[in-house]
């Protein structure tokens, strides 16, 4: 979707304002903010695409006054409403109501540092070999989906090069939305950015964006 | 909590438990506790996890045995998740990972302009600036002005080398060893390795250069990551 989130090359967000010694975190609050995402992430009812999703599907006023810590929370309400586990009477309340839904399994204590060492690779065989091979030039399609899509808008419909075959992927466009994992072979392509900012653009720079190859035509 | 707000005198911007979105989470933990959906503990054992184990020093340990062990280095550059796994870095926002060199002609630096994505494994979770508008809009229109904001300022030939992580690779940075460093160990040199210079907003420090601010997050000075 062409949504808030989808950041490159916009303007007027002011300047990036690097903080000298920035702590971790900056409030406790963001600290149960991360675990309570991954710990929920955990329970196995959605996918990182449909939690992606969901942060992406904020309205932009909320999405762009919002600290990322905020973003993700906003976003776990929906997802925990939206499998049942639960409900809008319960966040306004702050306290179990309904029983809800059992999940598939709970983090424990003594499993956290297995299941972050372990992390959630998101590889998968696919059987047919890839279209597309290194130095191919190719262009990415130009489409809006109103769905999950990790194809962000700058470089939709431009020339690139094929700068490195990679495994085959979880296809996110399908599996945000529970239709599947649908693997597809992931390329890095790499574009001038000439070719995506115009002649003003920085003649000394390339961009690349890693491309699930259903995003690609051989150009 | 509770009674406090019914204190009409409080200041939210000067006490975090006051702040609305303080409530707001808590109130979140509080339901799925009592719902037996996460254990409190486990929430704990993931904020230590990546408050006080995982950080820059893994990433600088893997910078630092790049520049020492060719061998490592080629290892890296070719399957950079099995040497970095090599090491004990493994696990979540790290499971594909591609390390990318800085040359004397190419300047690398990565983003995300899509959310977040960053290579915990080796850099920890990203600062708040990685994950707000105004790296994520000008690091791919505009990277050396966000350079210049870093205190960072390339030759015009250099070649700025974006990659926005689009897919589940993550990527970092190998920055090019300083010069005068021969005479230094491994672990001498991991300490000149700054998170920034691991995303490209920076470069590594010089011997000598040490100093507060130096190294991130300031409770690893002594490699407390490894």
């Amino acid at each position: 979707m062409n949504g808030p989130h989808d950041l490159g090359g916009q303007m007027g967000f002011g300047p990036v304002a690097p903080e000298i010694d920035e702590p971790v975190f900056h409030a406790d609050w963001e600290r149960r903010a991360l675990g309570v995402t991954l710990a929920t992430g955990a329970l196995g009812a959605w996918t990182i695409d449909e939690s992606r999703h969901a942060r992406e599907s904020l309205h932009p006023a909320t999405y762009y006054s919002a600290s990322y810590y905020e973003i993700w929370i906003r976003a776990l309400e929906t997802l925990l409403e939206r499998h049942g586990f639960v409900s809008a009477d319960e966040l306004e309340a702050g306290h179990r109501i309904w029983p809800g839904v059992t999940p598939k399994r709970v983090l424990h204590p003594g499993d956290v540092a297995g299941v972050l060492a372990r992390g959630g690779p998101c590889n998968r065989e696919v059987e047919a070999a890839p279209k597309f091979a290194a130095g191919d030039r190719v262009r990415t399609i130009n489409e809006h989906p109103t769905g999950h899509t990790r194809l962000p808008r700058y470089a939709r419909g431009k020339l690139g090069v094929i700068e490195a075959v990679r495994e085959g992927f979880v296809f996110p466009d399908t599996n945000a939305h529970g239709k599947g994992e649908a693997p597809q072979h992931v390329y890095t392509v790499s574009f001038d950015g000439r070719e995506l900012w115009g002649q003003g653009g920085d003649p000394a720079l390339t961009v690349s964006i890693d491309a699930w190859e259903s995003y690609l035509e051989r150009a | 909590m509770t009674d406090k707000h019914h204190h009409d005198h409080h200041d939210h911007h000067h006490d975090n438990e006051l702040d609305p979105f303080a409530a707001r989470v808590k109130a979140l933990e509080t339901i799925l506790t009592e719902k037996g959906l996460i254990d409190p503990a486990a929430i704990d054992a993931i904020v230590e996890t990546y408050e006080h184990k995982v950080g820059p020093r893994n990433g600088a340990r893997v910078v630092a045995k790049a520049w020492t062990d060719p061998e490592f280095a080629e290892w890296l550059a070719r399957d950079a998740t099995a040497a970095i796994a090599s090491l004990g870095y493994t696990g979540r926002q790290g499971e594909h990972m591609q390390a990318v060199f800085n040359t004397p002609d190419t300047h690398n630096l990565i983003v995300c302009t899509l959310c977040s994505c960053y290579p915990w494994t080796v850099l920890g979770v990203p600062p708040v600036w990685y994950k707000a508008p105004p790296y994520r809009s000008q690091a791919v229109i505009n990277p050396r002005g966000v350079l210049a904001e870093f205190g960072l300022k390339l030759p015009e030939e250099t070649r700025v080398r974006v990659w926005d992580s689009t897919a589940e690779l993550r990527y970092m940075v190998v920055p090019m060893r300083p010069v005068e460093t021969d005479d230094l160990s491994e672990d001498e040199l991991a300490k000149l390795i700054t998170r920034d210079s691991m995303i490209g907003t920076g470069l590594p420090l010089r011997p000598g250069s040490l100093g507060p601010g130096a190294l991130w997050p300031p409770q690893d000075v002594a490699g407390a990551a490894t």
